[in-house]
């Protein structure tokens, strides 16, 4: 039933897997001190001895965290290696996540001095702004969680952007009204959700081969009509009005976490409430329970009366809708316009970052914008001329999820029938 | 997908006579391969018609008083559609009219010519990216990373073309390889780490893709990878010993196409005739048992992968080195996933792989022509080639729409990589 | 059940059945492996639907499209491969499909009733279940207790059990025995779906026997043992395989101090020694899941050991990898066979040269030579009688006896010095057995030694020249065939008689 070639892969892994002294917390251990020693080494090195500053205020000159840059590079570099000292020698294994944690941030920590020193980095930019970059990759991850742990595999969620975006930017301006385009977002991811829901669960394709052929037709039929219409005529078919921002009087003000938090657009907090509920409804509800249950083992949830395929079309459908909403973000949030193929690879990073995010809500929104930093901090490096490439900094979220699904840093592991279609026997 | 067992014919004697029209209209009628095929292109130009339709303003209009005068609009969309793909025709085959002048003498060969040499010259690189992910498909493993793996055989192939002097002939060799070890190291990371590791080859070669083209966006941005004439992401152009001959101009046809055959005859005789060609359907579609049988599946998989990434590699290699000349941001175009829908649509069969790109390469020339004439954006083709596909993969979604009888359909898609 | 049919293509698994269950009884549905048994019993339940035919439940027409409908009616079933979610808990597990909610339209898990309801279930019936355990560190016998509370937490009025003793011990059989009389008492149904002759007689009240798809007759317990037998199989069968006495020679195999984890680093074989000579069949007997199919797969280089050595006629084969076991002259039938015996798409042809295609005549390390091939293959399908319409035919459309056939022919079709057989008749029909034990009997009388593997004590007993029983990873003790069945299944239970341990 369930996905053979994995699970011989898996077997091959387990024949092969390294004598007992070098377990996972270990060879976690090995790679936090090699990378510490990167740090301390290398980023202090090259550092600069001059102040970095971590600017808290929204001008340059305001309050501001500092230090200088050299020495944040090594002393974060050293915590580091410390941390994965610390796991070298063998803690208990309640410490391992936290000391991990540590070790990674003290990383980026020890990073950003070098990077930082003699020169200032705005904290409420970098964190509204990772924010923002993070939104979508948060809303289709989401989407993708749906879907996934309900056991149907998209890989459409770039897909469900791009109509997404298109639909919101058509309608927005047809209509004059943001809601509308918003309305019109979440119709476009739904439609492409419907004809991987039928074609996957309904017709059996492979759900991989239907995801990336999906996201070919959006990127065809979106293309073609911005060609046909939108690029002829912008002011009557694509200038849509933005989401507002709305600032909580109060809340707002609170230094650093209020103008990221609470001045913001619907659209963040509609993705930090539905973290929180898809999180809930998975966990404590009996849609949720039904759910895992057909995305681990569907022959058990049918045989004790749960329609299988019924609930896989409600996800997916719920996905669409996630997803959807996700693509409005490109269209009424950060551009104001429509542009062929303008997503460019999101929705995949959407994807990494559920995977990354281990298929569960929270480990969604955790890559997210983890990803989404990584993202900000490039667009802040080349401004500031770095010499480090952002094309590198942009590989991040890949080069992470690469490296979490090899099993290097935790395993992940995927719903049981992700990916495999139900079939009555 | 549920293939019934093909309906006994019936084989009374009296029946014989009057039955071998009827027989013959039943089979055609059957939902074979190639009926589902040709149907599948005619759906996805029915919708494609639509498309171009209702994004016309023109002929949108005539639709609104359409109950008055009804005429104006069919007439109207007839002549648009029917011109649009008159002229994906005639860019992709041949136009009547310059074949007409080549007779008469007026015009010349070249200009006949000149679609086809068009359709060749797109549906070279998608023949190795598309038997790139066939073969894969045949192993059981599904290689979505085409795209990275051209992408890096650009790459290589591309600096060896200008960053090295060598006799020609000599230097074309050089430089084809350098594509395709490129795209095999490429192809051979996510092999070894689904053999070592279990990392599902699906989501390490959508994550390689990216990787790829932003090393490529970083690469030509370089210090003596950039056209120092220029400012914006163009790397030098390749020397003309390490391009591949082509037709004079204003043909661009090149001997990749040539190559492109020669190596679906070597990807043919790979996975039917040789042993690792038995070793890769084996553990394709039945791993367990190929390990009891003693054969290595770890050790197929990365063989396989390294295969694949050097095909689509040389696909990349084929693209810099026969089209175009120089590495930019986009020089792999979307070959890779093009690839992936060649591959479907052959049913990952090599000499199907080969037509399928043929197809696409003439969807593609014959769009070029369509843009340029009656304005229909070259757009269509990938709403075309995605459609297509879809209803190639579903073939019970087809034969609902057409009420065939069910019959053996080649299996599309029985060693797919299930799940994740 | 009246009249049920159920053709699945040109195979008909059901042929006009009739089957009437009453309350409080203890109805006992025995029948070959492939008979047709859990084809109607899945009908019954909702999950196929009957081409033909009716069933009624006291007395009303019913028509079960999914299994709602049937749990509705009172129905409850326990698989016999279990339908229990891993990562989920016992009381999720319990819950699911039926759980209780608070919060209305919202659907909030009431998980603290769950769990009583659960507790509850499992006194009243005596099932000792832990609500919380996750069911993936459940071992086999727990997780049945769970299966069934599932259904009696469902108020069914009749139980349907599919091969429930498969994977117990004998004693473990015997609870559950118990537990199926005392819930016959309060009045409910039981359908004890089975091929084993002896606990029916112990427990049913009624016999209903399927053969072929079709019932052959219902019959009360009494009825004699070897009369059941012949109903089941259709002709008076002799369970006994003709064989003379074995001739030992030197040993050709030896195993010592072996010790293999499973996947999820469980030492499932603990410190095996065992020793085959040439001429002779040692068997392996033992419940499923007691270490068997690890220690093979460790002999064949399919699975790591952690220490101990396999030795082959002097070459140790610890740390070799399967291809060059199988090139010491080591033959193997894999006890799941479609899984890992045969390629299905595979024509028959591929099939008999799965292992040997890169090896002269068939092949090179390059390249294959497709006439040797199928001259071979002809030669195959006429020797060992693989029923096929052509070599060419993929082997996915041949039966399970004529696919094991392939099997057996690729591995016996080379010199061997050791053939290793686990479970090789499991879903075969009779004719094909026969078949194949007069095959392993034949390699061993040409002086190869042979391991045979079951969980069929019955075929133990007849194959076997030693039997070495298996329990929990070891070795409890090797006897003779000809010690009392009863005497053996105690050992399977892990009971150590003296007699037993007279004899090694």
């Amino acid at each position: 039933m369930s996905g053979v070639s994995t699970a011989t892969a898996e077997e091959l892994a387990e024949a092969t897997a390294p004598d007992r002294f070098w377990n996972r917390q270990r060879r976690l251990g090995a790679a936090l001190v090699i990378i510490g020693l990167i740090a301390a080494v290398i980023f202090g090195a090259l550092a600069e001895s001059a102040t970095a500053r971590f600017t808290i205020s929204e001008d340059a000159e305001g309050a501001a965290l500092s230090i200088n840059g050299q020495l944040g590079a090594i002393l974060f570099g050293v915590v580091t290696i410390a941390a994965g000292g610390a796991l070298l020698a063998g803690v208990a294994k309640r410490w391992q996540t936290v000391l991990l944690s540590l070790g990674i941030v003290t990383f980026v920590f020890s990073f950003l001095c070098w990077q930082v020193a003699g020169k200032f980095l705005p904290l409420v930019d970098t964190a509204s702004g990772s924010l923002e970059l993070a939104l979508p990759l948060i809303l289709g991850a989401l989407a993708g969680v749906l879907c996934e742990r309900s056991g149907v595999v998209n890989v459409a969620i770039e897909g469900q952007f791009l109509m997404g975006a298109f639909g919101a930017a058509l309608v927005g301006t047809l209509a004059t009204s943001v809601w509308a385009g918003l309305i019109s977002a979440v119709v476009g991811g739904v439609i492409i959700a419907s004809l991987l829901a039928v074609l996957a669960i309904r017709f059996l394709v492979d759900q991989v081969v239907v995801g990336i052929v999906l996201n070919l037709l959006a990127l065809g039929i979106t293309g073609f009509l911005y060609e046909r219409l939108m690029q002829p005529d912008a002011l009557k078919y694509n200038s849509p009005p933005r989401l507002p921002e709305w600032r909580i009087p109060g809340l707002a003000d609170i230094p650093v976490v209020g103008p990221v938090l609470f001045e913001t657009n619907l659209l963040v907090w509609l993705a930090l409430a539905l973290v929180l509920v898809i999180h809930f409804g998975l966990t404590r509800t009996r849609w949720g329970l039904r759910t895992r249950a057909v995305g681990e083992h569907p022959t058990a949830a049918d045989t004790v009366g749960i329609r299988v395929r019924g609930l896989r079309y409600t996800n997916v459908l719920l996905g669409g809708v996630v997803a959807g909403a996700g693509g409005a973000y490109f269209t009424l949030v950060s551009t104001g316009a429509f542009n062929k193929n303008m997503t460019a690879g999101a929705g995949f990073i959407a994807l990494a970052a559920l995977i990354f995010g281990r298929w569960t809500p929270f480990g969604a929104l955790g890559a997210a914008l983890f990803f989404g930093f990584a993202q900000k901090l490039a667009n802040y490096l080349s401004a500031v001329g770095s010499p480090v490439p952002n094309q590198f900094l942009n590989m991040l979220p890949y080069l992470a999820t690469i490296i979490a699904v090899a099993g290097l840093v935790g395993r992940v592991r995927a719903p049981a029938a992700d990916g495999v279609p139900y079939v009555k026997s | 997908m549920t293939t019934e067992a093909p309906e006994k014919q019936p084989a009374k004697k009296e029946e014989q006579e009057e039955s071998f029209v009827k027989l013959f209209l039943h089979n055609l009628w059957s939902a074979n391969t190639v009926v589902v095929t040709i149907l599948s292109i005619f759906l996805a130009l029915l919708i494609g018609a639509v498309l171009i339709v209702i994004s016309d303003s023109e002929v949108l209009a005539t639709f609104s008083y359409f109950t008055s005068r009804p005429s104006d609009a069919l007439t109207a969309s007839w002549d648009l559609i029917s011109q649009a793909y008159a002229d994906l025709f005639k860019g992709a085959i041949f136009d009547p009219a310059a074949v007409q002048a080549w007779f008469d003498g007026s015009g010349d060969w070249k200009t006949a010519l000149n679609p086809l040499s068009e359709t060749l010259t797109y549906a070279a690189p998608l023949v190795f990216t598309g038997l790139s992910v066939a073969i894969a498909f045949r192993g059981g493993l599904f290689n979505i990373g085409g795209q990275g793996q051209a992408v890096i055989g650009c790459v290589t192939a591309g600096v060896a073309g200008f960053a090295i002097g060598l006799p020609a002939g000599l230097h074309l060799v050089v430089a084809l390889a350098a594509g395709l070890i490129g795209g095999a190291l490429w192809g051979f990371l996510p092999g070894l780490l689904k053999a070592r590791t279990g990392a599902h080859e699906v989501i390490t070669t959508i994550m390689l893709n990216y990787t790829a083209t932003l090393f490529l966006g970083w690469l030509i941005l370089q210090n003596g990878v950039q056209d120092p004439d220029r400012t914006d992401a163009v790397s030098k152009t390749i020397e003309s010993t390490a391009g591949l001959p082509a037709l004079p101009q204003p043909l661009r046809v090149h001997l990749g196409i040539v190559l492109a055959v020669l190596v679906t005859a070597g990807v043919a005789w790979l996975v039917n005739r040789s042993s690792f060609g038995f070793e890769l359907r084996a553990v394709g579609v039945n791993p367990p048992a190929a390990r009891t049988a003693g054969m290595s599946v770890g050790r197929t998989y990365i063989k396989l992968m390294v295969v694949a990434g050097a095909l689509a590699g040389l696909g990349g290699a084929v693209q810099v080195l026969g089209t175009a000349d120089r590495l930019t941001g986009q020089v792999a175009g979307n070959i890779g996933f093009d690839g992936l829908l060649v591959a479907l649509l052959g049913r990952n069969k090599p000499w199907g792989t080969l037509f399928a790109a043929i197809l696409y390469g003439g969807l593609r020339a014959g769009g070029n022509l369509m843009q340029v004439d009656v304005g229909v954006s070259l757009e269509l083709v990938t709403v075309l080639q995605a459609l297509i596909v879809i209803f190639i993969a579903a073939p019970a979604l087809v034969k609902a729409i057409f009420q065939l009888r069910d019959a053996r359909t080649a299996r599309l898609g029985t060693s797919m990589a299930k799940g994740w | 059940m009246r009249g049920i049919t159920k053709r699945f293509g040109d195979l008909v698994a059901n042929d006009h059945i009739d089957i009437t269950v009453e309350p409080g009884e203890v109805h006992a549905l025995l029948g070959e492996n492939g008979a047709g048994k859990s084809t109607l019993m899945n009908q019954l339940y909702g999950l196929l639907q009957p081409d033909e035919g009716e069933i009624l439940v006291d007395g009303e027409k019913k028509v079960f499209r999914s299994p709602r409908d049937a749990i509705a009616a009172g129905i409850g079933m326990v698989h016999q491969h279990f339908m229990l979610v891993p990562v989920f808990t016992v009381a999720e597990n319990i819950a699911l499909g039926a759980e209780e909610v608070r919060g209305g339209p919202l659907g909030w898990l009431d998980r603290r009733r769950s769990r009583r309801d659960v507790l509850e279930t499992s006194k009243r019936y005596g099932l000792p279940v832990d609500p919380d355990a996750l069911v993936e560190n459940l071992p086999v016998g727990a997780q049945q207790r769970v299966e069934i509370v599932k259904a009696l937490t469902r108020d069914v009025d009749l139980l349907i059990l599919d091969e429930p003793t498969a994977v117990l011990t004998p004693q473990e059989t015997d609870e559950l025995l118990a537990v199926m009389r005392s819930l016959a008492e309060t009045g409910k149904s039981i359908v004890f779906i089975t091929h084993k002759l002896r606990e029916v007689k112990a427990i049913a009240d009624r016999i209903t026997v399927i053969r072929r798809g079709r019932t052959v007759g219902t019959t009360s317990p009494d009825t004699s043992t070897d009369e059941l037998a012949a109903l089941m199989v259709g002709r008076d069968v002799s369970l006994e395989v003709t064989k003379t006495p074995a001739d030992p020679g030197r040993e050709v195999l030896e195993v010592s101090g072996l010790i293999v984890e499973d996947d999820r680093g469980v030492r499932v074989v603990d410190g095996v020694d065992l020793a085959v000579r040439s001429g002779e069949v040692l068997g392996i007997a033992g419940v499923q899941g007691n270490g068997q199919t690890e220690l093979v797969e460790a002999i064949m280089g399919l699975r790591e050991s952690r220490a101990g050595s396999v030795v082959l006629e002097g070459q140790n084969l610890a740390g070799r990898t399967t291809k060059q076991v199988l090139r010491a002259g080591v033959g193997y039938v894999p006890e799941d066979r479609s899984l890992d015996g045969v390629v299905k798409d595979f024509t028959v042809a591929e099939n008999l040269v799965l292992d040997l295609y890169d090896r002269a005549p068939f092949g090179n390390r390059f390249s294959l030579n497709p006439k040797a091939i199928d001259e071979s293959a002809r030669e195959r399908v006429d020797q060992f009688d693989i029923r096929t319409s052509s070599p060419h035919s993929t082997v996915g459309t041949l039966s399970g006896g004529n696919q094991q056939k392939v099997v057996v022919a690729r591995e016996m079709s080379r010199p061997l010095k050791l053939l290793i057989a686990s479970q090789p008749t499991r879903g075969v029909d009779v004719g094909s057995i026969e078949f194949i034990h007069n095959q392993i009997i034949h390699e061993r009388d040409v002086g190869t030694a042979v391991l045979v593997v079951s969980s069929e004590l019955d075929e133990v007993v007849g194959l076997a020249d030693r039997i070495a029983v298996m329990y929990r990873g070891r070795i409890l003790a090797v006897v003779s065939p000809d010690m009392p069945r009863e005497e053996i299944g105690l050992l399977m239970a892990g009971v150590v008689t003296q007699e037993a341990e007279d004899t090694e």
